[in-house]
This record gives structure tokens, sequence and C-alpha cells, in this order.
């Protein structure tokens, strides 16, 4: 896999969600997603950013355009180095939150991507990285 | 802040919701029809989302809360303009937005709340008559 773009974003306002989304969405639609498909990646792109900045207490977002012999795709990580999570898979879980939140960010980004990788050590931090691919025609 | 414009007609408050509908925007807008409703006593609210290309569950959340606000407060919500892509997504998502009405066009929004209010007002006729009955 080659990486043939990427632009980084820092998450440390609210504003910042709405910037990391329109970056999203200049990708998406670079890469001629459906709408549909743009709608996911957005919407996971807002969930994921989102717990970067409330639970992660801020961090970044790395945007990038990836490439395979048969496909493209838009990866997207978020870092921050907050408190970590201490038990991933109950946060997975949907209605999970430790805030007052829906529990759907992570269980959702998850479904809404075709790639979900998550680390997090407690008192170190997390990184969720989320990936589309679209087939080359 | 930037704010949301309520606007008024009738009985019915009428909200369209910009492209960058941040979180703090969200909240306000949550207070702001709260206090529309019982300053004016609406009965009705018409909340256009067709400008949003997208709902995440923080927006779910906010929606749904409006709605519920509105009926502890007697007024009825309904939502219009919901993207098919975003119906999609927030199913995928898991946001739920139950108890919410919606309409797919803001004059079907608009007929649907009419028609709640004044079946709603018919129902009311009818208690009265069976108390009536009763005594
Ligand atoms: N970046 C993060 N840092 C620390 N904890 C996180 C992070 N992301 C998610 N979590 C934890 O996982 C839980 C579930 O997250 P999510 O599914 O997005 O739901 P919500 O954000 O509504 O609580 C959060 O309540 C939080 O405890
Ligand atoms: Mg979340």
């Amino acid at each position: 896999m080659a990486i043939k773009s990427q632009e980084e974003r820092a998450i440390s306002a609210e504003e910042d969600i709405i910037l990391v989304r329109n970056s999203v969405k200049r990708v998406t639609a670079l890469l001629n997603f459906s709408l549909v498909n743009q709608t996911k990646i957005i919407s996971a792109a807002s969930e994921l950013a989102r717990n970067t900045l409330e639970h992660g207490k801020g961090g970044r977002a790395i945007i990038q355009l990836v490439n395979d012999p048969d496909r493209v795709g838009i990866r997207l990580t978020f870092e921050d180095h907050g408190p970590g999570i201490a038990d991933i898979n109950r946060a997975l879980e949907d209605g999970f939150t430790t805030t007052r939140g829906m529990g759907l960010g992570l269980g959702g980004a998850r479904r809404l991507m075709d790639e979900f990788v998550i680390e997090s050590k407690e008192n170190d931090g997390t990184t969720v990285s989320v990936t589309k691919w679209i087939e080359k025609s | 802040m930037e704010r949301i414009p309520i606007l008024k007609f009738g009985d019915i408050l009428l909200v369209t919701i910009q492209v960058d509908f941040h979180d703090r925007i969200a909240l306000a807008l949550q207070e702001d029809l709260t206090e529309k409703i019982v300053n004016l006593s609406a009965k009705g609210v018409l909340i256009d989302i067709s400008a949003l290309e997208m709902v995440d569950s923080f927006m779910g959340r906010v929606l749904g809360n409006i709605a519920k606000t509105s009926r502890l407060l007697d007024c009825y919500a309904v939502l219009v303009g919901m993207q098919p892509a975003i119906a999609i997504t927030i199913t995928e998502l898991g946001v739920t937005l139950t108890g919410i009405h919606t309409a797919l066009t803001a004059e079907a929004g608009i007929d649907l709340l009419n028609d709640m209010i004044k079946s709603k007002s018919n129902g009311k006729v009818h208690a009265k008559r069976q108390v009536a009955k009763w005594r």
C-alpha cells in the first residue's frame, strides 16, 4: 500500500471537528466515492474527531489518500495522548459511554468504514485508524 | 455567537439548519427553541435539515432532545428534508431518532404538523364530552 497524499489537522477545539470533516469531504469527492459512502466516511470522521477532542483531550487527525494495485482509499487516523481506554471491547459496544454521549461513535465508525484499527493504553493515549476503499475501474 | 434563526408562522416555528451545525450552535438552538415554544405558545416546530450533509450521533441526540422537549411543552416537532444518504448512514451508525416525526418536504411537514395539532384539539373536545357524560 502506498500513501499518495497526506494532510494533518490539529484537533483542539470544537471548530476543528468541522475543519476535519471538510478536509475529509474534499478527499472523498476527489476519489469519487458515491454520495452514500462520502456521507458514511464524513460521519465516521466526525465521530472519531469528537472522541479525540472530548475523551482524548485533543490530538490530531491524519487524512491520507492510499493506493493499492487494484484499489484506492481514504485512511483517517486520529491520535491523542489522553487518558486512553481501559476496556476497548466495552468501549466498542453500542450504547457504552463514560460521558453522557450516545455511545455509538466507536462502534458506528467501525460499521461505516471497511477497516478499523484501535490501539489504546491507559494514561498514554489512543489511536484509531479507519479506511474505506474504492475499486479502481 | 452565531445562532440559528427561528421564524414564526401562526402556531408553527420554523427552523432551517445551516451546513456548519457546530455543537455550540446546536445546543443554543435547543435552548432558544424551548424558550420560544413557551413564550410564543407554539404548537408545532418544523426543523428543515435539507442543507445538512451529515448527521452524527451528537447531532442526532440534539435533534432527539429537541423533539422530546417540545412534546413536554405540548408542542409537536417534525424533521424534514433528510437526505437519503444521511438516512442510510445514521441507521448504520445506530442513531434511531425514536419518537421524531419526519416528512420528506417542508410542505408535507407543515401538513403533518397541522394534522397533529388539529387531531389533538379534537381529542380534547372528546375528553371533555366524556367527562360531561360521566357526570
Ligand atoms: N480517544 C479516546 N480517548 C479516551 N477514551 C475514549 C476515546 N474514544 C472513545 N473513548 C471511550 O469510549 C467510550 C465510547 O465512545 P463512543 O462510542 O464514541 O461513545 P461516546 O463518545 O458517545 O461516549 C467513550 O465514552 C470513552 O470512554
Ligand atoms: Mg463518541
